[in-house]
């Protein structure tokens, strides 16, 4: 069932792949990006209470979406690490931390900006809030933990351990509102049945959603193949290929 | 899949599991103390399973949605007080239901309406007309998760008008 992955465990083949992927993902990105936030933030309705503010869901919600999806694939790519011992998949979390620490500070940061008008406060230590800041820890441990290491193997093997411990937040996270009484209010756009949100709100949101998502897949795809030449920068692959960019 | 690798697998889903179970023991054990706030009908009947109950003096922070009517606002002044009782869906308003009186002195947030939910922290006291109240220091506003356009809110009958501030009301601010 798995056979067709088999060839990407070699790091030669896995590089060219994400080099053909790439045009394509960063057209996609710009594509969805410019469409989504165009129409969010310059056509899409006003809310009837919060009025233009609201406009920081567009930006927030898929961050903070990604940052726990994020965390899940490199949950899964530790987990590969740690039992199958593929190198590649300690290279591809690696190359997924920085990405994931990065939309959940922001996701972190334009909830502060939202809360102070709408709430009154930038901050409370409700369940949300605080099991999201966890997260932002948990991906600076991780970076930490890849680095803190000659040995590569051995950092992944760490940060892979980390990782794992660490999923148990996630379900924390996206379950918070609904488990305990918090401030932060449920989910609009994920809640069975019907969005809590109207048509015309709602389309721009899934455009920008789909253009954060495919921005991190760019993102990523950029940073792990950096990974994987920084890793395998004695093989005579790599020597070649960098002698065909100097030549 | 060969045999070292089913080995490394099994430990790496024993301890997973392990770590799950214990951190939702742990969860489940401390479910009281991650809420947020009481809920009126806690403060005067008692949590549901526990029937834990904040006592008078007490500093807490509460949470309901501000019932309809209920606002009271000094014309010469930032004092206010309103009504709170629980989040119910769908939201309605009876007399019967338990409620608790919130008096606060300071400018309320924007998205403070009747029948919005509210988090106020502050002291329990018990005033003699009113029964239990709230000594608020700080009165945040809860949003739902429900966004619309101010047409559709309208067409619902939904309100959504801003509490003003007379210049005599903020001069003594």
């Amino acid at each position: 069932m798995w056979k067709f992955l088999h060839p990407y465990a070699n790091p030669e083949t896995t590089y060219h792949f994400t080099n053909k992927l790439l045009p394509w993902l960063t057209a996609l990105a710009a594509l969805f990006l410019s469409i989504g936030l165009v129409w969010a933030l310059l056509f899409a309705p006003a809310d009837y209470q919060q009025g233009d503010s609201f406009r920081i869901f567009y930006v927030h919600v898929p961050a903070a979406s990604l940052s726990m999806g994020i965390y899940v694939s490199m949950a899964i790519a530790a987990l590969c690490s740690l039992v199958w011992q593929l190198k590649l998949a300690d290279a591809s979390a690696a190359a997924m931390a920085p990405v994931g620490a990065a939309f959940t500070a922001i996701a972190l940061i334009t909830g502060a900006a939202w809360g102070k008008p709408m709430w009154g406060t930038w901050w409370i230590w409700d369940a949300r809030l605080t099991s999201e800041l966890i997260l932002l820890f948990l991906y600076l441990g991780v970076i930490a933990l890849h680095n803190a290491f000659e040995d590569k193997n051995l950092a992944g093997k760490a940060a892979g351990i980390l990782t794992l411990v660490g999923v148990i937040n996630i379900p924390i996270i996206k379950y918070s509102v609904d488990w305990w009484n918090t401030l932060h209010q449920g989910s609009t756009v994920s809640k069975l049945g019907k969005p809590s949100m109207s048509l015309d709100m709602l389309w721009p949101f899934i455009f920008c959603f789909i253009g954060f998502a495919l921005l991190a897949g760019v993102i990523i795809c950029l940073r792990f193949r950096n990974e994987i030449l920084a890793r395998n920068s004695i093989r005579p692959w790599v020597r070649q290929l960098v002698e065909k960019q100097l030549a | 899949m060969n045999p070292r690798r089913k080995k490394r697998l099994a430990i790496v889903a024993t301890i997973l599991i392990g770590l799950g179970v214990v951190s939702g023991f742990v969860l489940y054990a401390l479910s009281q103390n991650i809420d947020l706030f009481f809920t009126p009908s806690e403060i005067t009947q008692g949590k549901k399973d526990t029937g834990l109950k904040p006592s008078i003096g007490q500093r807490i922070r509460i949470g309901g949605l501000v019932v309809p009517g209920s606002v009271k606002r000094d014309p010469e002044s930032l004092k206010v007080s309103f009504k709170l009782s629980d989040m119910t869906m769908p939201i309605v308003f009876n007399d019967s239901d338990p409620m608790v009186t919130v008096y606060y002195e300071g400018i309320l947030p924007d998205l403070f309406r009747e029948g919005q939910g509210i988090v106020a922290n502050g002291t329990l006291t018990e005033h003699p007309p009113t029964g239990l109240s709230i000594e608020a220091s700080e009165v945040l506003a809860k949003h739902d998760e429900n966004y619309m356009p101010a047409e559709l809110a309208e067409a619902a009958g939904q309100k959504h008008e801003k509490a003003g501030y007379s210049a005599k009301q903020l001069e003594n601010k």
